[in-house]
């Protein structure tokens, strides 16, 4: 069956840890994962609580084949009320925490109510146990690694972490597990700190033993791992470039948001490319790329691990980041470098290594450096705001101390943590936001790709590529290419990649997998996995469940269907260059089309009817 | 012709497929912490190392051994414990130069690499050739062929 059947409540405030035996008419609704952890969510937390109060709870949670060998089946989120956006926040991780957290027989972990002291949670199997993090808070996820490991003297815990900026209040801080792995997005990791949680460590030796059909599963999770090897994408692509094989790409199709999405493509895009990631520098000979890095059992790996230059000044009186860790992801490379205009790699990397360290989402740190960057340009931010440094596009200096600054949320760094949208209000000039429903916009310039527009416009998280990347079909022909720049046909392809893409993050796998698997080559395996019937057609409809029922969610609690838009700019500014030039977003265009064909009313109300028909709760 | 397993590091990415494999193979369940093939990740050099028992010929485990519970496999040169006849003593463990026999606390008996019989799991999960199983007497072919496309006359 796949599932552990175990969930774990931790009642902070009470220091109680309870064991329940999950809800499995629900796991047979949602799956598991993502949209498990949503039905739990919906039905314990109130949507209009206040997100960083200890009515709101903090979820962590596998799906069935996490700690399988299922290819990229490694994967937990971590579910709450986002304090950035005020909607649902579920953020999904790799590197091997989830794995773990199943091979120790759990399930989910539900964190209730606020630790009155700062608090961490050690599991090892059955035993669970709340222990005081005094020593640790104030540290950084690297730091806190470290000393949990020294005090736990066992090499093979696995340990996710909040880190300065979670604890400052920065409303985009991630859980970092395995020191460069995160739960990234929507501020997960602020709530985490807000309940005075620092960290949770894992030991699992039980393993998972219960797979429905071993034989199925065994053929199924072959022939699916053939499919990722002999897929260009997933089997050359990403392992020699990782994400970063998108930088040239989505460039050169004119859709690389430029210094805060004033521009569609970046001049330095190839300084800070996969490709550049290769090239030997002059200091030492040595490529910014040290190697590629898997997440538990992902036969892809995508993962970068890089190496800054010593001799680069953000390093080189700081031996402690002569070290190779998590390098630059697409994601990010965009957020530090072309959104802010920066092309020096290195000022990138160390960048990147920061969020890494202190737990920052690093596509809302970039964003929102960019917005204060255009902030600064039109004289609203001074150097008497920053203590004096001067705040640029394209000043490397600037992005690498703003993320020092940041990382702690001293000084300036405060400002910086309030993310794009707050910042942008506080200083008098909400347009220059480049967010949705708060949460800050990812490397896919809608004007270039419409159907991204259209899919930022109504993610149930806010700005999101992660939530419809019609990416893979508009520029990769993945499964089939549709034209970037026409918006035919795009609200019926958002609707299918939201929710095949809710239905694969609720199995425990990576979307990565889908540059290469259809929902066919997935659904076999959850089919072999889990009891009873799991087919295509199931999967689709578990996949639409689940979004429908984080909408009802969100507009419980306020955030309603004034904000499916974007940003002024996207809407009625042209791109200036390239394939897109003349283009604004067409949402207005595909808007009407999707809700109709999600059921909605015409004002984005999910029906009763809808509701009904997947026996959402009332 | 015998074969050994053959591990080439600069290839692992450290995905823990051979853990996963070894210990449904062996444990009947996903478990990498009762696998007998370990990767170890050495983050701040950014290596990945899976490591296992290179079935020593004269194998100290083996030797040490007072119940006479481990014993080569002349099909292919494992050296594999016996459970029924292993008392759980562990001297085998402290006599193993590279730490690769270990007990295991949930059945009172140690645990160690046996080929799977002439097919490893490892081997066969190993998603970059990491980890291959080769003819025993040529395990240096590759890197003889990498050092060799090296000399000033090969074509590159």
């Amino acid at each position: 069956m796949a599932w552990t059947r175990k969930l774990l409540r931790v009642n902070l405030s009470a220091g109680t840890c309870t064991t329940e035996a999950l809800n499995m008419d629900w796991a047979n609704d949602y799956l598991g994962q993502r949209g498990l952890a949503t039905r739990y969510l919906v039905e314990e937390v109130d949507p209009k609580c206040d997100p960083l109060g200890p009515d709101n709870k903090f979820i962590m949670a596998t799906g069935p084949l996490t700690g399988t060998n299922a290819s990229t089946g490694g994967r937990y989120s971590c579910l709450c009320k986002s304090p950035l956006t005020n909607a649902l926040a579920c953020s999904n991780s790799g590197g091997f925490f989830g794995a773990e957290m199943k091979f120790a027989g759990w399930d989910m972990i539900i964190f209730e109510g606020k630790a009155a002291s700062p608090t961490y949670l050690s599991i090892e199997n059955d035993q669970v146990e709340l222990i005081s993090a005094d020593d640790l808070w104030g540290k950084s996820v690297w730091e806190a690694d470290k000393m949990l490991r020294a005090k736990h003297q066992d090499p093979q815990i696995r340990i996710a972490a909040v880190g300065r900026s979670a604890e400052a209040g920065n409303l985009y801080a991630a859980v970092v597990n395995d020191l460069h792995r995160a739960a990234g997005r929507s501020g997960v990791g602020t709530v985490m700190a807000s309940k005075n949680l620092k960290a949770v460590v894992i030991r699992g030796t039980r393993g998972i033993s219960n797979v429905a059909d071993p034989k199925a599963f065994m053929a199924a999770t072959t022939a699916a791992k053939t499919v990722l090897a002999e897929n260009p994408v997933t089997g050359q692509g990403l392992p020699a470039y990782g994400t970063q094989v998108l930088m040239n790409v989505i460039n050169e199709v004119g859709a690389l948001p430029t210094r805060n999405m004033r521009e569609t493509q970046f001049e330095g895009a190839a300084d800070v490319s996969g490709e550049a990631m290769h090239e030997p520098r002059k200091s030492d000979g040595k490529p910014n790329l040290t190697t590629n890095g898997a997440c538990y059992a992902c036969t892809i790996a995508c993962g970068r691990i890089s190496t800054i230059d010593r001799t680069h000044f953000s390093v080189k009186d700081k031996p402690e980041y002569w070290i190779a860790s998590g390098g630059l992801e697409y994601e990010a490379a965009w957020a530090l470098g072309p959104d802010t205009g920066v092309n020096d790699i290195d000022a990138l990397t160390y960048a990147n290594f920061l969020c890494n360290e202190d737990g920052m989402d690093p596509i809302s740190f970039g964003s929102t450096l960019a917005a204060a960057m255009e902030l600064f340009e039109e004289g609203l931010i001074t150097t008497e705001h920053t203590g004096g440094m001067e705040l640029k596009f394209g000043s490397a200096e600037a992005l690498c101390w703003a993320a020092e600054v940041a990382a702690t949320g001293e000084g300036f760094g405060a400002e910086l943590g309030l993310g794009s949208k707050r910042l942008c209000e506080k200083y008098g000039r909400p347009e220059l936001s480049m967010t949705v429903k708060g949460q800050e916009f990812p490397a896919y310039d809608p004007r270039g790709i419409q159907g991204m527009g259209l899919a930022y416009a109504t993610s149930n998280r806010g700005a999101c590529h992660l939530r419809g990347y019609t990416v893979a079909s508009e520029i990769l022909g993945i499964p089939e290419k549709t034209d970037p720049l026409d918006t035919n046909g795009k609200p019926g392809l958002v609707k299918a990649f939201q929710d095949a893409t809710a239905a694969v993050d609720s199995a425990g796998l990576c979307v990565f997998t889908t540059f290469a698997w259809t929902m066919d080559d997935i659904s076999p395996q959850v089919d072999a996995a889990c009891e009873g019937d799991w087919s295509t057609e199931r999967m689709m409809e578990v996949g639409e469940r689940i979004w429908n029922m984080e909408r009802v969610f969100n507009m419980a609690a306020g955030v309603g269907a004034d904000q499916d838009t974007l940003p002024k700019r996207l809407l009625n500014e042209v791109a200036n260059s390239g394939p897109a030039s003349g283009k604004v977003s067409g949402l207005p265009e595909m808007l009407p089309e999707y809700y109709e064909l999600r059921g909605w009313s015409k004002e984005g109300a999910v029906t009763d009817s809808v509701k009904q028909k997947f026996n959402l709760p009332a | 012709m015998q074969k050994s397993l053959h591990i080439d590091p600069g290839k692992c990415t450290g995905c823990l497929q051979c853990e996963a494999a070894c210990s449904l193979e062996n444990e009947g369940m996903f478990n990498p912490s009762k696998s007998r093939i370990k990767v170890f990740t050495f983050h701040d050099e950014g290596r990945f190392v899976p490591y296992t028992c290179t079935q020593c010929d004269e194998a100290w485990c083996m030797q040490a051994c007072p119940v006479d519970a481990i014993v080569l496999n002349p099909s292919n040169g494992s050296k594999d414990v016996l459970s029924d006849v292993c008392v759980g003593c562990k001297v085998c463990t402290i006599a193993c130069p590279f730490g690769t026999i270990n007990y295991n606390t949930d059945t009172g008996k140690v645990v160690k690499c046996d080929l799977c019989g002439g097919d490893p799991a490892c081997a066969t999960a190993c998603p970059t050739d990491a980890i291959t199983y080769i003819d025993a007497n040529a395990t240096g072919l590759d890197k003889m062929r990498a050092w060799a496309s090296k000399t000033d006359n090969a074509t590159t």
